[in-house]
């Protein structure tokens, strides 16, 4: 029992730090571009980046269930390459991601919204192109809410459930994550794994706020 | 020119723009051959204003700005260099320099051209090796003034941009940054634009002065002529 319980909690730790990784990208240029510009059908893009914060998580999963599989928009251009997603890590991993998404957006635009624009004038009287002061300029300004943002994903990601559990199911040693997986002992009546994964549960979970908290309060 | 310690030659500023701004129009309209230029006038006169526009920051509804004869700016023709290749060194009033870098990689920020000017000269020049290491956050108002001109000159910049540089220094240390400027005019031959409304500061720099008010050039000529 131990050597499972450690798996899924190794597994669930791996997939959100993945999912936060691939947040990162599309989370940052997202927050930046709502952050800087005026465009239309803005309120249209702010609202999509924060729906899955609002819907049912189960609803998204089944969502991400019609796009990713075999026969879903994005599935089929995944096929030809044998390349399935659905009931695989890759799914808890994109489940997570999606999830944690708006979380990121928000705060990360937040700290876009407070860079001086006149720090990344600075840097363009200086010879610098767009990307560098993108890259040397702005990101750091604006790293410490990206950070929190980030965590924030990943704490959001460590507890997924609805979202993972119709799109990636609960397969042990493959799919099966802290959340879904205290889930699944305790509908067939294994109270003491249940219990072991509270408590694995409880401790990532504390963990995470003790270095969010940390990160805040660092100058 | 003058004979004895006026080596450097003059330059050619050209200065016909008009920019709305709030409640008035700055419309300066000057073409001046010098080395040092004052901007001279109240606080509100458009003098930052003008500096931002031959910078790239704000953009003159119409008009013409050239330096060195290089136009950076004329609706006549449509040409509007990008802030970047405009090759001006900027010190604003609050001299902005980056929070989250050390003295020496504020300093080495700006791409390098050719001519630029070294390290080493920008130490002799400004006492920098002290600073280096430094964190921005404790630096005093002076030493601020210093790095912020020593990052405006390393890429050999054509024109040197200065808002109110010695206002947040204290009166012991002006005198070390008015002769670095002096300096910077004689020995480096780059040209200065020079914001203040100090007529003594006005007069100890430029070769050439501006008087504005509300946005009107009320005057220009040689410092002694035009000023108070």
């Amino acid at each position: 029992m131990q050597s499972e319980i450690l798996t899924i909690a190794l597994f669930t730790t791996a997939a959100a730090l993945a999912a936060t990784i691939l947040m990162l990208p599309p989370g940052i240029a997202l927050a930046w571009v709502l952050a800087r510009y005026r465009f239309r059908g803005k309120a249209v893009v702010e609202t999509l980046a924060s729906l899955p914060l609002v819907m049912p998580p189960v609803a998204t999963g089944l969502l991400l269930l019609w796009l990713v599989g075999r026969r879903g928009p994005v599935g089929r251009l995944l096929e030809p390459f044998g390349i399935e997603i659905v009931f695989t890590p890759a799914a808890v991993v994109l489940a997570m991601a999606i999830m944690g998404l708006p979380l990121l957006v928000r705060t990360a635009r937040a700290g876009f919204e407070q860079v001086t624009r006149r720090y990344e004038q600075m840097a363009e009287t200086l010879g610098a192109p767009p990307w560098r002061v993108f890259r040397t300029v702005t990101l750091p300004l604006a790293s410490r809410n990206i950070l929190a943002g980030a965590l924030l994903g990943f704490t959001r990601a460590l507890g997924e459930f609805g979202a993972t559990i119709v799109v990636a199911g609960s397969i042990p040693g493959r799919t099966r994550t802290l959340a879904v997986g205290i889930y699944t002992y305790t509908e067939t009546g294994q109270d003491a794994r249940a219990a072991a994964l509270l408590v694995v549960s409880v401790a990532l979970a504390f963990g995470s706020v003790l270095i969010a908290n940390r990160l805040a309060h660092v100058d | 020119m003058e004979t004895g310690e006026h080596v450097a030659e003059a330059t050619q500023f050209e200065l016909r723009f008009s920019l709305t701004q709030g409640t008035f129009t700055i419309a300066p309209d000057v073409v001046a051959a010098a080395r040092a230029v004052a901007l001279f006038g109240p606080s509100g006169s458009g003098k930052t204003s003008i500096l931002e526009a031959i910078a790239g920051l704000r953009t003159p509804q119409r008009g013409r700005i050239a330096v060195h004869r290089r136009v950076l700016f004329d609706t006549g023709t449509r040409t509007s260099v990008p802030v970047r290749d405009r090759h001006v060194g900027y010190v604003p009033q609050d001299v902005l320099l980056f929070p989250h870098l050390n003295v020496r990689k504020n300093i080495t920020y700006a791409q390098r051209r050719r001519p630029h000017v070294d390290l080493p000269d920008l130490d002799r020049l400004l006492g920098l090796n002290s600073l280096m290491d430094r964190r921005v956050a404790g630096l005093s108002g002076g030493e601020r003034q210093r790095v912020a001109l020593a990052r405006a000159l390393y890429s050999g910049p054509d024109v040197l941009l200065l808002d109110e540089p010695l206002a947040a220094v204290d009166l012991a240390r002006r005198r070390l940054i008015l002769d670095a400027l002096i300096a910077i005019r004689d020995g480096l031959h780059i040209p200065l634009v020079y914001v203040t409304h100090s007529p003594d500061e006005a007069r100890a720099i430029a070769d050439y002065a501006i008087v504005l008010d509300e946005g009107r050039v009320v005057a220009a000529g040689r410092p002694a002529d035009v000023l108070p």
